[in-house]
């Protein structure tokens, strides 16, 4: 189990001409090749084509978008078939979809209709109050959401091949990605000033396998791919993750909950990529109205049972 | 040894697996025991010192739209004046002439055009069919190659000067015409550095 954590881009001799599905290299890679883009979610066909043509690199299809989930309330579960599979039909570029925290069968699913990455999404209802998918036993590789290192390790120790901030999903405030993305690297600069000993502290009190602990405190970063996600409403919101250490970005209402979703999908991609040169971050602001963007909710207007981010810890 | 002159490389830095290129070239260069600097470049400006330019795996729709904004004319001035290109994966697509999608069909996006090949889009099917194999890829000498293959393209047919360099189940992954090269897996996510080794030596004329 620890070997394949470490296992990143090692592919061994081989003595035969079999291709193998599913491996490390593989899922991790696919993550890989999304740095430094936006994923955006959508709900149908018309906004997967619009998010192609902005220069996506990727769509999440879902039932609702955030925003509407936090309003609609219930029970949220994974999107229709028919939707993903339509999408699936439309566009080029990869496909992810969302399952339930723990709901192996949901999962299961999507990876039979061939999504490209599955998002184990604490926007979605969870199905189990206890435990993650094991996303070893999975060929297709997942994404997951985390607020500290505790969770995203936990998650990378599952089997989930890129993580996500988790922010507050529905919100239009980028504060809580910033807060969680904060928290990330904060603590992984601390383990890098740590000796071995200490780094076993770390792994008994994050609950989490010595040897991945060693793996980031080496590396300096995370060991899979790292996005922000949860309440990105606009470019400057993007660039600014991006300006934090992001790979690359998940847009969920912001885009199909704005007036102006061609021109602020093009923008937030614009802005991703450019994060560093201010300028032409100014050209992408230039291309939306603030009076067009999503409406923000403040999260301390929220109560602590409306919060998403607090389910599957 | 004889001495070499400093190479300066880029990788072209819109999107996409940028970072594994600039580690995978660093490391080829001091093997190699050469001087050299890697580039990350994501503006036109940037090309303009550099003798060869690796355009990485990604989201090729994504990659050519950004790269419409004026790098896309600079990488094609460049490169009729001799600037050396590999393309991985995406690389690949955007430098080829006719692109397809394996379920969509026709597909208009912007390519540079630059290679005499027709490349058909997610060839394999979606990121579950993605797979490891080691090739057979004889610039490269004996030794089998770790082909990584991610949602990859496949080459359905060469002309002109373009030459297949490998197959796997009888369809073209790696192909080069002249000074330009292209692979349909991605060398970048193992720790074979053949492939980068003679990208290098390709800009060096040393091969």
């Amino acid at each position: 189990m620890v070997h394949e954590i470490l296992e990143r881009t090692t592919v061994k001799p081989i003595e035969e001409l079999k291709p193998a599905y599913g491996t490390v290299v593989v899922k991790r890679g696919f993550a890989r090749m999304q740095k430094g883009g936006v994923i955006m979610d959508v709900t149908n066909v018309e906004q997967a084509q619009t998010a192609e043509e902005a220069g996506a690199v990727a769509v999440m299809v879902l039932d609702k978008l955030p925003a509407d989930v936090r309003k609609a309330g219930g029970v949220a579960r994974t999107c229709a078939v028919k939707i993903i599979e339509e999408v699936m039909d439309h566009v080029t570029i990869p496909v992810l979809a969302k399952c339930r925290i723990g709901h192996y069968m949901e999962a299961r699913v999507l990876e039979a209709i061939g999504v490209d990455m599955i998002d184990e999404s604490e926007v979605l209802t969870p199905a189990d109050e206890h435990h993650h998918i094991n996303k070893r036993e999975f060929k297709v590789p997942f994404v997951n959401g985390a607020r500290n290192l505790g969770e995203a390790l936990r998650r990378i120790a599952e089997g989930a091949s890129m993580i996500r901030t988790k922010g507050e999903a529905g919100t239009g405030n980028v504060a809580e990605a910033v807060r969680h993305v904060k928290e990330v690297m904060g603590r992984i600069r601390m383990l890098k000033t740590m000796n071995e000993e200490q780094l076993l502290d770390v792994a008994r009190e994050l609950r989490v396998p010595f040897e991945l602990v060693k793996e980031t405190a080496l590396l300096g970063r995370l060991p899979v791919v790292n996005f922000a996600a949860g309440g990105i409403a606009t470019p400057a919101d993007a660039a600014l993750m991006m300006h934090l250490g992001c790979d690359g970005v998940f847009v969920g209402s912001g885009i199909f909950k704005s007036e102006d979703p061609l021109e602020r999908a093009k923008a937030i991609v614009l802005a991703t990529t450019f994060w560093d040169d201010p300028e032409t971050v100014a050209e992408a602001c230039r291309m939306v109205a603030e009076k067009k963007s999503m409406p923000g909710l403040d999260i301390k207007s929220l109560k602590p049972e409306e919060l998403m981010q607090v389910r599957g810890q | 040894m004889k001495s070499l002159p400093e190479v300066l490389v880029g990788v072209l830095g819109l999107q996409g697996a940028v970072s594994e290129h600039v580690d995978a070239l660093n490391r080829a260069l001091s093997e190699l025991g050469l001087k050299g600097r890697v580039l990350t470049v994501k503006n036109p400006e940037q090309l303009e010192r550099v003798r060869g330019l690796i355009i990485p795996g990604g989201e090729s729709t994504t990659i050519g739209r950004l790269s419409a904004r004026g790098l896309a004319s600079k990488i094609r001035e460049k490169a009729s004046q001799g600037m050396r290109i590999l393309g991985t994966c995406a690389g690949m697509i955007l430098l080829a002439k006719e692109v397809y999608d394996a379920r969509i069909g026709r597909v208009n996006q912007p390519t540079l055009s630059l290679m005499d090949m027709e490349v058909v889009r997610n060839f394999f099917g979606r990121q579950r069919e993605s797979f490891e194999v080691p090739l057979t890829l004889p610039i490269l000498g004996r030794e089998l190659f770790p082909g990584v293959f991610i949602r990859a393209p496949i080459v359905e047919k060469v002309w002109g000067e373009a030459e297949p360099l490998a197959t796997y189940n009888g369809k073209i992954v790696a192909v080069q015409q002249g000074r330009l090269l292209a692979t349909s897996f991605h060398p970048e996510l193992t720790e074979d550095l053949r492939l980068h080794k003679y990208f290098i030596k390709l800009i060096l004329d040393t091969l």
